[in-house]
């Protein structure tokens, strides 16, 4: 049978010559040139409606972009997000980041902890993968001089000063600190000690729990002894509710001042009527003031229902990337990196614009409160007059 | 004076919890010499069962006082849990029972995986709360404070643990659990349904482990998937510091875990002049568990594990 061994040779053939074609440049069936990104956050555990969340933010951006078609380098190309989970936890996020650098991403949107961002920051970092977390605050994230990291978010020694100088002021003079031990919230927390003491103001009694905890009675009883009037904690939401919770339960009359982890609608209905009269701060402006705010909760609300908190900043994140490899025609990080440092773009959130340590430029903080069961916006203090870069 | 108070009330509460989650663990180790692994997560699945079926009862009747709510989630997830309990153990360790120890120990930490990300596929990822059915009165016992909740807490723990001794000593059903732990084959020999006495164990245990779970949901106000892991862990511990397999030992330990806990974090950081703070709340526990395994491996109150094992 001659014809049909000719027949399945070249078949062969094709397929050999079409998985050679795949291993440097994998392509869509429409010929398009992929290129991958890697998108992580916590979406397993406690935190993971929050990681879902900033997934979510990065997904509808990218498809957004793969709708409206991008050409790179005179090629068609499609963008396809890779989504890892980190599970919040320092140890995976550095499993993960490695397994994205085998997969050859491009870049990687996230994480979403600070605790994280960090030790994933330098596998990126080594491997010269462009990094844009939407929603690590710590300090010690652009403190490492990594040209790759960059964040969409003011961090956390703007929000602390904020918070420190808002807790003396206005609330009153003794503060007891409590923080999860993660880097994001021992960082806030210490940034906060610091302004309140800059302020006039003592720090009665620092306690600590962890990311996984519900059980605060005995490190709130301990507080309570103390008689302060403003109790801060530092960490996330799903901590934060059963807290405000626990300490109405001992009777304690201090107030509750948190950061951005708590401003959520999830604390909300997890403090349920604790939650009245409870203040945070969320770095950025509020949605309804971010430019494009009331038309991205239109367009996320309608595919995904609630917005947690970061989505708009993921969804920045990853329009300022796609919009520096556009600019530099390439998705080559190396030839991308000065494009993105250079970006100056409007987004949602306000002003995309990076500093030389890749903190975002002039960013803002605002505090709420709640009231009637909602967030209602208290202030919204600019920290233009102070940038990241400034303060070493 | 009342800051001691509140810390001992504290403890108090969050130690009977511990105990009757370790209850459910010691029971088994007792008659199996199995380490059931998934106990926890029974625990989350009696918390997310009574929350779902509460949040139900609550949507579709209105009038319905919320006690007799509560009292209806509970009996609701207790019978859901025994079901699962008795299916737990006829599915995955019944068939391993004449394999190795080390097999159906691998097997319960697999059945815990797949509880925790069924009950994922179920309820979602996000917190849950506990329904708005109990309104929290506070009581001031000189300058501590104490809640209606924690008082009914520690009151059906007691009451629960009770039963559960009286059973095992004056019932017929508790003879023969107690003749199954001393050897499985002579109490088959003596006529004893042993399946039946195993089945009867590990319903007992959940259906324990789904009282704790809704009381740990309605205590805290939040329910989640990932609960069982970290409440199933301390109360293992709670066992193993009792004495794993004595059912007393597990309501001891149970009790001093809580108290250990809720002293540690309260009085580490003054006792130590700030050199250990609060962080060190989990580690303090382990510490004693640790003593004690040092010391006394068998136990506070064990005394057969070592000829045992």
């Amino acid at each position: 049978m001659p014809l049909i061994r000719l027949v399945t040779l070249f078949g062969l053939a094709g397929l050999m010559l079409a998985g050679c074609g795949q291993k440097d440049a994998p392509r869509t069936a429409a010929g398009e040139l992929i290129i991958r990104i890697g998108s992580v956050a916590p979406l397993t555990g406690p935190q993971s409606h929050l990681g879902k969340d900033n997934d979510n933010g990065a997904r509808m951006a990218i498809d957004e972009i793969n709708a409206r078609g991008v050409t790179l380098g005179g090629k068609r190309v499609h963008f396809e997000i890779m989504s890892e989970d980190d599970q919040a936890d320092p140890r995976n996020a550095t499993i993960v980041a490695q397994k994205l650098v085998d997969a050859r991403v491009r870049a990687v949107l996230g994480h979403l902890n600070s605790g994280t961002s960090i030790p994933a920051s330098k596998i990126y970092h080594d491997h010269g993968i462009v990094q844009i977390s939407p929603s690590a605050t710590a300090v010690a994230y652009t403190d490492q001089g990594y040209k790759t990291a960059f964040r969409v978010m003011t961090n956390d020694r703007q929000q602390g000063r904020v918070l420190g100088e808002y807790a003396v002021k206005r609330m009153g003079k003794r503060v007891a600190i409590i923080d999860d031990r993660t880097a994001y919230g021992q960082g806030l927390a210490d940034e906060v000690v610091k302004a309140v003491e800059a302020s006039g103001g003592t720090v009665v009694k620092r306690e600590y729990t962890n990311d996984r905890s519900t059980d605060f009675l005995a490190i709130l009883t301990t507080i309570k002894a103390r008689n302060p009037d403003v109790v801060f904690y530092g960490g996330m939401d799903g901590q934060g509710g059963p807290m405000a919770r626990q300490m109405q339960q001992l009777g304690i009359k201090a107030k509750f001042l948190s950061g951005d982890g708590t401003q959520t609608t999830e604390f909300l209905k997890l403090a349920g009527p604790a939650a009245e009269g409870v203040t945070a701060s969320s770095p950025g402006l509020p949605l309804t003031k971010m430019p494009g705010g009331s038309e991205f909760q239109k367009k996320f609300t309608a595919r995904h229902g609630h917005i947690q908190n970061y989505a708009p900043y993921a969804y920045d994140a990853a329009h300022a990337l796609v919009a520096a490899m556009i600019k530099a025609d390439s998705a080559d990080p190396a030839k991308y990196l000065p494009a993105l440092k250079a970006l100056e773009m409007r987004g949602v959130t306000g002003m995309v614009a990076f500093d030389d340590r890749g903190d975002i430029r002039g960013g803002a903080i605002t505090l709420y409160r709640v009231r009637h069961g909602k967030w209602e916006v208290l202030e919204t203090v600019s920290s233009a007059g102070a940038p990241a870069g400034q303060k070493r | 004076m009342d800051i001691f108070g509140q810390q001992l009330i504290n403890g108090l509460v969050l130690g009977s919890i511990y105990a009757l989650v370790a209850l459910g663990y010691t029971m088994v180790y007792g008659i199996l010499e199995l380490i059931n692994f998934a106990h926890g997560e029974v625990t989350m699945l009696g918390a997310m069962i009574g929350i779902a079926f509460m949040d139900a009862m609550l949507t579709s009747t209105t009038g319905v006082p919320g006690l007799a709510v509560l009292a209806a989630g509970l009996a609701a997830s207790i019978a859901v849990c025994m079901g699962i309990g008795f299916s737990l153990e006829r599915v995955a360790y019944r068939p391993l029972r004449q394999a190795p120890r080390l097999a159906a120990l691998i097997t319960a930490i697999g059945m815990s995986i797949v509880l925790q990300n069924v009950a994922m596929l179920i309820w979602g990822k996000q917190y849950i709360n506990f329904p708005p059915v109990v309104t929290l009165e506070k009581y001031n016992v000189g300058g501590a404070i104490i809640t209606n909740l924690q008082i009914a807490i520690v009151i059906l723990s007691c009451l629960l643990m009770m039963g559960l001794l009286a059973l095992v000593r004056f019932t017929s059903l508790g003879r023969a659990m107690r003749a199954t732990a001393q050897s499985t084959e002579t109490a088959s020999l003596m006529g004893i349904n042993v399946n039946r006495v195993i089945s009867a164990t590990f319903i007992i245990g959940a259906s324990l482990a789904a009282v704790a779970g809704v009381m740990n949901a309605a205590y805290y106000g939040i329910a989640h998937y990932t609960m069982g892991f970290t409440l199933g862990l301390k109360a293992f511990s709670a066992a193993v510091l009792g004495g794993i397999g004595n059912i007393p030992g597990a309501m001891l330990g149970g009790l001093l875990l809580g108290l250990i806990e809720s002293l540690g974090a309260g009085y580490l950081g003054q006792l130590t002049g700030g050199f250990l703070g609060s962080h060190y709340q989990d580690v303090i526990a382990f510490f004693v568990l640790i003593l004690v395994l040092v010391l006394r491996p068998s136990g506070l109150l064990g005394e057969r594990v070592g000829e045992r094992s």
